[in-house]
């Protein structure tokens, strides 16, 4: 699914609303949850999972195909953390037997 | 660049669509739900859904293997079950990096 057919989607439960108002709605949730994460604040959906910025210093890196070294920079990296429902809802009846493990 | 220590929920998204598109507070928060609703169910029946110049989510199978408990050492077998992965496009990484690294790093490419 992308995003023209997530809106699509919801366009078709709600008949009251233009598409290009639902296409105003995921964009303010998603520009929302970059923004935060832009600020290098956490997003987290119970249920969904959590958003959050990684810090990965400098390091000494190679060019693969070369073998040539490369200064690789400080960067921030958004990481994502399945939520526990989420987690559960993959692995219902079809696949694992309740992840007993992953507590 | 260590954020504002917020934490961003659905009341905070919920805000930004009332905010932005003008519905009730109700109605933004209903559509909050709705759009997470779509996305799980997507993940459920193991789609992908692509975000453009957000990112993806897709849903990989991962097969038996052995773990082990960090605390006792045992070890235990790790069920195969599927798992969740978010792939961040390009535009949302630069995002995080502000304008310094954004610039001149034009390797980042992405679906």
């Amino acid at each position: 699914m992308i995003k023209s057919e997530l809106v699509q989607r919801i366009a078709e439960h709600n008949p009251h609303l233009y598409q290009r108002d639902v296409e105003n709605i995921v964009n303010a949730i998603l520009d929302e949850i970059v923004a935060a994460l832009a600020r290098g604040d956490r997003v987290e959906l119970r249920g969904f999972g959590a958003f959050s910025v990684k810090h990965r210093p400098a390091r000494a890196g190679r060019n693969p195909r070369t073998g040539e070294h490369v200064p690789v920079d400080q960067k921030s990296v958004p990481f994502f953390k399945t939520g526990k429902e989420m987690r559960e809802r993959l692995n219902r009846d079809d696949a694992a037997p309740e992840a007993s493990a992953a507590t | 660049m260590t954020g504002t220590g917020k934490t961003v929920t659905r009341v905070d998204l919920c805000e930004a669509v009332y905010q932005k598109v003008g519905l009730s507070r109700t109605e933004s928060s209903a559509f909050v739900e709705l759009v997470l609703k779509e996305i799980t169910d997507c993940l459920e029946k193991g789609e992908t859904v692509k975000l453009s110049s957000f990112g993806s989510f897709m849903v990989r199978k991962k097969g038996e293997r052995i773990g082990r408990n960090p605390k006792t050492g045992t070890e235990v077998p790790i069920s195969p079950r599927r798992v969740m992965v978010f792939k961040p496009s390009a535009i949302l990484k630069q995002r995080i990096n502000g304008d310094s690294t954004a610039v001149g790093n034009g390797k980042d490419h992405d679906d």
